[in-house]
Order: C-alpha cells, then structure tokens, then sequence
C-alpha cells in the first residue's frame, strides 16, 4: 500500500523541486518515493541513484531518523506520514 | 568550460575551480561541497604559479606556519596578515626508543599536539577561515567531535566572528570546557556524531551566511591537512617517508597527505618515490578497515562504540577513497580494540614523552598491529601522525594509570615504600 510522506530535499536538488525545501510524494517503500518524486519533479532520480538503480555512494537517506542503509536500503518500508531526508555525505570531525 | 571559470570572482590563490572527486564535473569556486550531477564530493583544483626551486625558496623563506605553503592551498596571499591562529610547523619527533620497543629502524612521530589548541584541526580550520572570510561568510561553525570544536571556538574568537558549534551531548568533559572557554555558540546535541553532522548539514541548507568549516566549505577546509604531509616531506629534507600510518575519522586527511605527496612530486619539490600510506581505526568504529579488509569499495556505516571519540565517524564520507589509497600505495586499513588504544597511548608516553589523545593510541596501536601481521617493513622509514593532546581525553586512561604510591611525608615511609 502506498503512502503519503514528506521529503526532506538538499539544496543543490531543489532546482528540480522549484526551490521547495520539502515536498510531498508517495511508496510503500524508499525506493517507489523516489520515483514517485521523479514524476512530479523529472531529473532528481538519476542525482540520487546511479545507472544501475543503487543508492549513489555520497547520498545519504533518512527515513524519519535512520539512515536506510541500516536497515532495508531502497527497500526500506515507508509508513504514512514519515519523512524522508535525502542529505549530501559530509565528513567532518 | 566556460573562460568564468577561469576568472573566479574571490581571490583563493591558486585555487581556480572545484572538481568533482567522482565525476570530474566542474564549477567555480564558492561555497559548495556536493557535485550536482552525482553527489560526489568537490575538490579544490589548481594551477599553480611556481614550481621546482622556485617554489622551494618560497616556502623555505616563508613564517614558521601552515603559511609557508600559501601557494599550495586556496587562500589569498595576504591571509598571513588577517588574524587567525597561525597552526602548523609542529614537531617531527625522532622516536629512537619506540622504534626499539617494536623492533623498527627508522620511526618519526609527527607531533600534532602542538598546535595552538592541541589537535591537527587548528590547519583545517585556519583554511576554512581564510576561505570562508573570502566567500562571505560571517559565522564560522562546525559539527563536531571535540578537537574541531576547539579549533573553530579558537579560530572564530581570534578572528572575531561568532561562532557556532555542535557536538554530542556526551563528548569528553575537557573538550566541552575548551570549547566553551573562548565564549562562542556551543549547542550540546543529544545524539551521536553522525546525528550532530546530519543537522549540521540540514542548519546549513538553511542559513546562507554561515560557514560550516566541514561542510560548506569543506573543500577548502579539507585541503589545510596537506599541509602535514608537506611538512613531514621538508622536516625530512624535502624527501617522502617510505610508510606512513595516519587515524582515520572521516578520511579526509589521509587523503589529502597522499595529494600533498603527489603535489611534491608534480611539482618537483621531492624525488618521485614509492610510499605506502596506512590508516588507523578504532575496532568500535571501523566502516573502512571493515571495507578494506572485505576488498569493497563501499563503506558501510557503523554506529559507533569506541573510547576513541575523535574516530568515531560512524558513516565516514572519504571512506572509498581511503580504501583507494591504502590499495594504490600498497598499504592498509586496520582496527585496534580499545584496550589496545589504551596501552598505545601508554606506550608512546612512556618511550617518547609524547602523551597522544585516543587517536594517537589508535595509530600507535595499530602501528603496533601491522608489524605483528607483517603488514608493515620494520626497516622501512615510518612516519605515524599524533594528530591530538592526551589532556583532552584524559578518562581514556583515568582507570589505568596513577600514582606509583601515596605516603605520608616522611622520609621513612617514601624509604619503606620501596621508592629510593
């Protein structure tokens, strides 16, 4: 089933979101937002996957305050009214 | 490419675009870290004016700081006259006695405990400043693990600009009060380092005239750590060491030292020379040994369980890259346990004198671990990186080390407790 949630979206995306730092979109998982979010916005899919369909390297997803790649990737399950945050993988220290 | 690239707009120095580490894609310099196209991290890229023994002269006359090499990092030739902690010129320590404890010939400890607040991170910061003052900015910031919060508090202070610093709720006591001491901005954060970093990066979407020294002006805050690998290479006589072991965190300095020793060779200030670069991590926190030692590429994150704090960058972005390099130059990425970190830290203060921060025992340890597996030459000369002070993380060891005895003051009891 899929369901409506809220996405978190990074400055250098938000040409393709109009300059909307959050957007709504839906999924039963990470992976159907994000390509819902390539229908409504057409070119913020190939930022955030690569050629093959794998989450690009130096993007991070939140779903709510976990990071996806600790639990099921792309597969991850979406519950209605979650919040999904696509953020750049910065260093620090 | 368009000639406005070519033209940037700020005087950064050499510094003439940033470059995507992935997919080479281009833009001018400003105040950017992520490549539009693929995410992928930008990096400052150059054209330098001099070179050879030109360029040598230049550094070898210039202040006993980081800004002798002003040529080598995107900043305007003046920073040397604008107020910040001038960093760098720290002590390479021969250290004879620790080689002879582990059976090498030839050990140098590069000794970043002694910058103005203590860690490596007084370089980075002093870049990120100079940088971030040319760009716009009017407020430095940071999320971070404790020695880069000191740097910035420090930095900000002497520069007198706010700033604004995040760190976990649970960071050691001492780094907190040496933060709070120079009287910035200091937000405690209950979550972990990757939770501080992750809204370190949402705050910056957010606020335009704030410079997050490690994310929006990260590329030119990363370049100041080649400034230890050029120092190694002059401290040594403008010659590259044979096997260097450096803690890995995020990544970003081992990187950069192996792109300051290819700058040496490019430009001709050291002989071209084979070097093995190795990083260290802690077990509790060890995403990119982890990938090393699978041979992936891809970092997969951990959450972090590790006295050495200063390490513990559970989703480490320069991961990949580190795994590269320890591949390309022949090293390795490998993990200590924390009772290993401790006796590490143990072990260099009592040969050398240096008392080194969690992360200076996790290199020692590690250092100690690679020669166990036969990973690292005992004879080859060796370079390991102290990249912060003991003071900081002095609960590390608080459970192990104390007085030798407690007396009354009397000479008989100091006789009778086998002291003399």
């Amino acid at each position: 089933m899929s369901s409506a949630v809220t996405v978190r979206v990074p400055t250098i995306l938000r040409t393709y979101t109009g300059g909307s730092s959050t957007v709504t979109a839906d999924g039963a998982t990470v992976g159907e937002v994000i390509d819902n979010l390539e229908s409504a916005h057409p070119g913020i899919r190939a930022r955030v996957v690569d050629e093959t369909g794998a989450l690009r390297r130096f993007v991070n997803i939140y779903l709510d305050d976990e990071d996806i790649r600790f639990g099921e990737g792309l597969a991850s399950q979406v519950a209605a009214g979650a919040t999904v945050s696509i953020i750049p993988a910065v260093a620090g220290g | 490419m368009s000639s406005a690239l070519l033209a940037p707009p700020v005087d950064l120095g050499a510094a003439v675009a940033l470059s995507c580490r992935e997919c080479g894609h281009r833009v001018a310099l400003g105040p950017f870290y992520a490549c539009t196209e693929c995410f992928g991290p930008l990096e400052v890229a150059y054209e330098f004016a001099s070179s050879g023994e030109d360029l040598r002269e230049l550094i070898t006359a210039g202040p006993q700081s980081i800004w002798r090499y002003a040529p080598l990092l995107p900043v305007p030739a003046h920073v040397i006259d604008t107020p910040n902690t001038n960093p760098g010129c720290t002590k390479l320590v021969k250290a004879d006695r620790l080689a002879a404890e582990l059976g090498m010939r030839t050990l140098w400890v590069k000794d970043d405990s002694g910058n103005p607040t203590h860690s490596f991170k007084d370089r980075v910061v002093a870049v990120a400043l100079a940088a971030a003052r040319e760009l716009g900015f009017s407020v430095l910031a940071c999320p971070s693990t404790g020695n880069l919060a000191n740097a910035v508090a420090a930095a900000a202070a002497r520069a007198g600009i706010r700033s604004v610093v995040l760190i976990p709720s649970n960071l050691e006591r001492q780094k907190i009060l040496t933060t709070a001491a120079y009287g910035g901005t200091l937000v405690a954060v209950e979550g972990n380092y990757d939770d501080v970093n992750r809204l370190a990066g949402e705050i910056a979407g957010e606020q335009d005239d704030w410079a997050f020294v490690n994310v929006n002006v990260r590329p030119y805050y990363a370049e100041g750590s080649k400034t230890l690998g050029y120092e190694v290479a002059e401290q040594l006589g403008w010659r590259l060491p044979r096997q260097v072991v450096i803690p890995v965190a995020s990544g970003s300095q081992l990187t950069k030292v192996d792109k300051a020793f290819g700058e040496l060779i490019k430009l001709g200030l050291v002989d071209e020379s084979d070097y093995r670069i190795y990083g260290a991590q802690a077990t509790g926190c060890n995403p990119v040994a982890t990938a090393f030692k699978n041979g992936s590429d891809v970092i997969r994150p951990v959450r972090p369980d590790t006295i050495a704090k200063s390490l513990a960058i559970g989703n480490p972005a320069d991961g990949p890259y580190v795994v590269d390099v320890a591949r390309r130059t022949g090293g390795a990425v490998e993990d200590v346990t924390d009772d290993e970190v401790v006796d590490g830290i143990k072990l260099l203060a009592r040969t050398e004198g240096i008392f080194a921060e969690t992360a200076g025992g996790v290199t020692i340890a590690v250092l100690r671990k690679l020669l166990a597996t036969g990973q690292l030459d005992p004879d080859a000369e060796t370079v390991v990186f102290n990249t912060g002070d003991g003071l900081k993380t002095l609960d590390a060891i608080a459970d192990s080390v104390g007085p030798t005895a407690t007396i009354i003051p009397t000479l008989d009891a100091f006789e009778k407790a086998g002291l003399a």
